[in-house]
């Protein structure tokens, strides 16, 4: 599957956009620094029609390293969580449907051929 | 009304980002909202994201499965289908960890002082 990174993702944007890359670029990362913050700070990042970030707490429990079996302790600690919007969730499983029926249609139109 | 303060929308991430940058507050709102529809756009491509330091936004498919109505316990046929994920990266889940650490302590050695 490819990888898209944040330097594509810039590339995009300037494309859409016609903004300077460079402020982009500084955009990009301030909001991607600011979620951790705000993340920190207990607060919930709420982006509609995209989704919402949380930071759930998790208690301490004993737990075991997989490979050698070895019982570990964990302690009390925070997650980052995200959870996307149905919007988003509908949109990405949509599209793949769609594309799908494409490559079957493809197909049928070979097999009518032959 | 805990909750509500405790809410950050785009709006307020948008006018710190300006601040921040001395970008004005359109603009960067444009930046922002592209930048969330290229990640969508993406990954309905069938892409990963991988932001360095932040986390990867990761497709996965899920395969057709049955289940059932919990209300009625009627059994249910779940189509496969392609569900977002997100999965933080280490150096976010370390950087939340380590600051809400200090905090404690620096909350613990505030009260330590007003004791005293």
């Amino acid at each position: 599957m490819p990888n898209v990174t944040k330097q594509d993702l810039i590339q995009e944007i300037a494309k859409s956009t016609g903004l300077i890359r460079n402020d982009i670029k500084l955009v990009i990362e301030q909001f991607l620094s600011l979620v951790g913050e705000k993340l920190i700070e207990n607060k919930t990042i709420e982006l509609r029609g995209f989704g919402t970030f949380v930071c759930k707490g998790r208690k301490a429990r004993p737990a075991r390293n997989p490979r050698t079996g070895e019982p570990v302790f964990l302690e009390e600690r925070f997650v980052p969580t995200f959870k996307f919007s149905s919007e988003i969730k509908d949109k990405i499983n949509f599209t793949d449907i769609l594309q799908a029926e494409k490559t079957l249609t493809q197909e049928e139109v070979l097999n009518s051929i032959h | 009304m805990a909750i509500n303060n405790s809410n950050v929308t785009k709006k307020d991430i948008v006018e710190d980002i300006a601040l921040r940058t001395g970008l004005t507050q359109v603009d960067t709102k444009v930046i922002i909202e592209s930048f969330l529809s290229s990640v969508v756009k993406a990954m309905s491509e069938g892409n990963n994201i991988e932001i360095r330091g932040f986390g990867r936004f990761k497709i996965k498919e899920r395969k057709a499965r049955k289940a059932r109505n919990p209300k009625t316990g009627e059994d249910v046929i779940v189509k496969a289908g392609i569900k977002p994920v997100f999965e933080a990266s280490r150096e976010l889940k370390k950087f939340l960890n380590e600051s809400s650490i200090e905090e404690i302590f620096s909350e613990s050695i505030e009260s330590k002082n007003e004791q005293a």
